[in-house]
């Protein structure tokens, strides 16, 4: 009797033992500190899709755009929603940059690092009816133009003017940088003949790459990118040489991840890097990857972790070296 | 001729009854987001995009832009009947429309209003019929300086029309351009006027001071009069339907003319808030009775509703032409587009022949099931006007401090609706223009940027502003509309002097 | 709204006192930004820096504001708002600035339905069933529009994460 007794606790226990996972009780909010329709937006948005299309999660997926203060304010919320663990927020480089460039009381290691989804790469465009075939054709023509040619890129102290300054300090020349409200005013700028290059993402210039109207010079990462299919008639993502192979020793790139806010569980983390795996395994994010060139490299726990320590002590040297980080 | 059939062909794939279906759907949703303050076109595309991404790309295009004309009509009907915008670029719509629903003619002023918003579309969707990739070639001619010059004339059109304390005026202008500058900067990429406080960092949203400013206030006006809203009751039947219609043709030259600047600040991308206030001054300086405007005059709400959505149907076609967003609802359209699969451009045209023309004869055919649904909806938001004043007035403010906090999910943003309320209220008792501060805190800090973007490019040569064609006319017409009224009066006096003259010797 | 003005007769708040109160208010918002300005660098380095404008703007701002001062104490003296025309504003504006207080611990549905009675009993002449229809649907209706329909989060409360949400 007794023995039954004990057996039916434990029978009652057990669905509750096993269910010690922690599920999602309440609708998901993921932070997007980006206007809707950036490159972050649809990111999140595509994730929003791929979850709900395959089932992944029972709660609804909310998407919150919070733009403000270069991203600043979204980085605020997370960190004032220590502990709540139905809040993400996707993040780029932002995350050190912001907080260098305006003294932002906030940091990434006051969040829960949750996993990096992918990176996106840089590329160098010029307009089409620009004469140089190659970097080091802009290099040579940026030695010698009066007054300096001209850059454009999405806002003041953030990746697009780092790769700038960057550039100007390697190869020993003057550019003048004009910051816009994002990339795709800085596209548009490119292909109307206002600025001499930009340095965009592949997704931003994609449109423009293909009706003719800019070309890309070479892509600022070591080796050059895994998409082989053709994009324009004769050329593939994977056509466009690195920079460092022209003698234009930049590179740089921006992780795409998610992150939680701080003190939450490991069993809540857990269910999130979990999440986010079988994410990136659909078919819907890896046709995203694709449609915007970007390198899937998935990363969670403490890979992750290295990676940002590592990511933002180079951005701090690179920003302290651009004369980008906030000093009063 | 190729056009035509290609347009034809368009109207058989969005005539399919699911098709249709959509676009019904999509309106009705529009609406209701065009209505809540704070829940805006981009918000409501954006946040129903996930749910397209099964769907075949026309059909989804066709739902999601639906919503857009839902929003662009919904967004005139608060501020006609409350004062309050639904929408950015209904702000210019109360001037007028708000004294007319006062005055007993809220089906006027609803009528009016939507059918200048179909008339705008309807503008705009023939220019992307007809001439698409003549002027998206236009459109990249537009560098900071001349967006400086697009920004400069609206001020210069809409500015020096007031019949206010020009002192105060100029104080409430330069209030807006401060507020406007609150935030982070995006030239130097630097926090400034935030003191130090992560609230201010976000700056001073828009729609957050419009609500306050014009809706909150309203509010505590009317109650000062009693405990009642101003509105008499008004007849709301078809027969006021056709009266307004029947007025209309006596304003062809305000209609064209706002349809000709909302088309131009659309396709540059000037955006459709720029529009509505440069079609509203406009419509005041070519008018022979300017002083009726602001106390319910319908040309006032057909200027700036034609302008704003002749802008917002005109920003779709850079971003089918070149893939450039003219507009925040644009963007996220776009960012559809890339989504479903479509790679936005000039090659668009050309690879997915079906989508687009799919999509422009959806948005004659989504237009015009717009008007109808909205006209059907007149004495519903007529009779809201009915509801005792203690049961609606709550209602009004809950939901506007819902808009207040939904517009960047931020609960200080409810205390500053609140104070901007009281500015309003003091304000506009003190007859300082609401108007002046409100469009430079909308496009003060686009200006400020586009002048110094130009500035960069140039090494701080002022002469950029006269560099070329484009950009001097802008600039030159900018300026003689500044003048115009100053001018005017020079020449009055000289006419005068002369008549006295003649006078003079004639009379011994 | 201009002509409005109760004649001088009815005791209220004086136009002038109000108008002098808003021009200072002016002059200490454009003193706020023209310290922050200067502070920044307002001069011209191959184009405005980032001071450049918010400081020429809080000068004209200063100048429109001392010119209002004092077409403000040359001008005849009015009423501003009667005491009796105040008690009515304040019956709005207090309830008001206790529901924007109340968000912030109750959250807006609570807050809104407690906002919507008060109104609703104070200024109205409802019976009490319509006033707690009223209360009671407003809020549930904003629900399911903001929260279930659209997915759009609002500030909540205890009473919301009792329920699960």
């Amino acid at each position: 009797m007794r023995v039954a007794v004990k057996a039916a606790i434990a029978a009652a226990l057990l669905p509750v033992a096993s269910a010690q996972a922690w599920e999602p009780t309440k609708p998901i909010e993921i932070i997007v500190p980006f206007p809707p329709g950036g490159s972050s937006d649809q990111m999140a948005r595509t994730i929003q899709g791929a979850i709900q299309k395959n089932n992944l999660v029972k709660q609804p997926i909310i998407i919150v755009n919070k733009p403000a203060a270069a991203g600043g304010e979204a980085m605020l919320d997370i960190q004032k929603s220590a502990g709540d663990p139905h809040k993400l927020i996707t993040t780029s480089s932002g995350i050190y940059m912001t907080p260098l460039a305006t003294k932002l009381p906030v940091s990434w290691r006051d969040f829960t690092p949750v996993a990096m989804m992918a990176q996106d790469a840089f590329v160098l465009w010029v307009n089409v009816q620009k004469p140089y075939k190659t970097a080091k054709d802009f290099i040579e023509a940026a030695r010698i133009a009066a007054p300096p040619l001209k850059t454009g890129g999405n806002g003041s102290k953030r990746e697009d003017h780092l790769i700038s300054v960057t550039m100007e300090q390697i190869a020993g020349v003057k550019i003048t940088y004009v910051p816009y409200q994002g990339g795709g005013p800085s596209s548009v700028q490119l292909a109307g003949g206002h600025i001499d290059a930009n340095m965009n993402n592949p997704a931003e210039e994609i449109a423009n790459w293909r009706s003719g109207a800019v070309k890309p010079l070479c892509v600022f990462s070591p080796k050059p990118m895994a998409y082989t299919q053709k994009v324009t008639a004769d050329m593939a993502w994977s056509d466009i040489p690195p920079c460092p192979s022209q003698g234009l020793n930049v590179t740089y790139q921006m992780l795409r991840g998610m992150f939680m806010p701080g003190k939450v569980t490991p069993e809540q983390q857990a269910y999130y890097v979990d999440l986010f795996q079988k994410v990136a395994e659909t078919p819907d994010w890896k046709a995203y990857l694709e449609r915007n060139a970007l390198v899937p490299d998935f990363r969670s726990g403490q890979a992750f972790v290295d990676f940002l320590v590592e990511d933002e002590r180079k951005h701090k040297d690179l920003m302290g070296k651009a004369g980008f980080i906030a000093t009063n | 001729m190729d056009d035509l059939n290609q347009l034809l062909l368009g109207f058989q794939v969005a005539l399919t009854w699911h098709n249709v279906l959509f676009m019904i759907v999509g309106v009705l949703l529009g609406i209701v987001v065009g209505v809540l303050p704070g829940l805006g076109g981009p918000n409501g595309v954006a946040i129903l995009l996930p749910l397209t991404f099964g769907m075949d790309p026309t059909s989804a295009i066709i739902l999601l832009s639906s919503i857009y004309w839902g929003a662009l009509f919904g967004g005139a009907i608060t501020s006609i009947l409350f004062n309050i915008p639904g929408e950015a670029w209904s702000v210019a719509t109360t001037f007028d429309g708000y004294p007319m629903a006062q005055q007993g003619r809220a089906g006027e002023a609803l009528t009016a209003a939507f059918t200048a918003s179909f008339i705008g579309a309807l503008s705009g969707v023939i220019l992307i019929t007809f001439v698409a990739p003549l002027v998206a070639k236009f459109a990249l001619r537009f560098g900071p300086a001349e967006f400086f010059g697009v920004f400069f004339l609206t001020f210069c059109s809409f500015i020096g029309t007031g019949r206010e304390n020009k002192a105060k005026i100029v104080a409430s202008l330069a209030l807006g351009f401060l507020l406007a500058a609150v935030g982070l900067d995006t030239i130097s990429g630097d926090l400034r006027l935030t003191f130090g406080s992560p609230e201010l960092m976000k700056g001073f949203d828009f729609l957050v001071v419009v609500i306050g400013l014009f809706g909150v206030s309203e509010i505590l006006l009317t109650i000062e009069e009693g405990l009642h809203f101003k509105g008499k009751r008004a007849a709301m039947d078809l027969a006021v339907v056709l009266r307004t219609w029947a007025s209309l043709p006596r304003y062809w030259a305000t209609l064209l003319r706002s349809s000709v600047v909302g088309m131009w600040m659309g396709v540059t991308p000037g955006g459709a808030i720029a529009a509505s206030f440069m079609g509203y001054g406009l419509a005041k300086r070519f008018s022979r009775t300017p002083e009726a405007f602001g106390r319910g005059e319908v040309e006032g709400v057909l200027a700036p509703e034609t302008a704003a959505h002749a802008a917002g149907t005109s920003a779709l076609l850079p971003m089918l032409a070149l893939g450039i967003p003219g507009s925040a609802t644009a963007a996220v359209l776009l960012g559809g587009l890339m989504i479903w699969g479509l790679q936005p451009g000039p090659l668009l045209f050309i690879e997915k022949k079906e989508f687009v023309w799919g999509l422009i004869a959806s948005m004659y055919l989504g237009n015009v099931a717009g008007l109808l649904i909205v006209l059907a909806t007149v004495p519903v938001f007529a009779a809201i006007m009915r509801i005792p004043f203690a049961l609606v007035a709550p209602i009004i403010l809950v939901v506007c401090a819902i808009g207040a906090y939904t517009v960047e999910s931020s609960r200080f943003d409810i205390w500053l609706m609140l104070v901007f309320g009281i500015v309003g209220y003091v304000f506009k008792k003190l007859d300082y223009p609401l108007a002046p501060l409100v469009l430079a805190l909308v496009l003060g800090d686009r200006a400020e940027d586009a002048f110094r973007q130009a500035l960069l490019g140039s090494g701080g040569d002022l002469s950029i502003f006269f560099s070329n064609g484009l950009v001097s006319t802008l600039m030159i017409l900018a300026l003689l509309l500044l003048f115009w009224g100053p001018l005017g009066q020079v020449r009055q006096l000289i006419a005068r002097r002369i008549g006295l003259a003649r006078a003079a010797p004639a009379s011994p | 709204m201009v002509d409005a003005s109760p004649p001088i007769s009815e005791r209220g708040i004086s136009r002038r006192l109000v108008e002098t109160l808003v021009a200072l208010s002016l002059l200490g918002v454009a003193g706020l930004a023209l310290w922050d300005s200067y502070g920044r660098g307002a001069g011209w380095d191959n184009g405005p820096e980032n001071g450049f404008f918010p400081a020429r703007v809080a000068w004209i701002l200063v100048i429109a504001a001392i010119a209002t001062l004092v077409s403000a104490l040359r001008r005849e003296e009015s009423v501003f708002v009667t005491y009796s025309q105040l008690r009515l504003v304040a019956q709005v504006f207090v309830p008001l600035f206790l529901y924007v207080l109340a968000i912030a611990f109750v959250g807006i549905y609570v807050a809104s339905a407690l906002f919507m009675a008060l109104f609703m009993v104070m200024l109205g002449s409802f019976r009490w069933w319509q006033t707690l229809l009223a209360v009671v649907l407003t809020p549930l209706i904003i629900f399911w529009v903001f929260e279930l329909q659209f997915r759009v989060p609002l500030p909540k409360g205890p009473l919301e994460t009792m329920l699960g949400y």
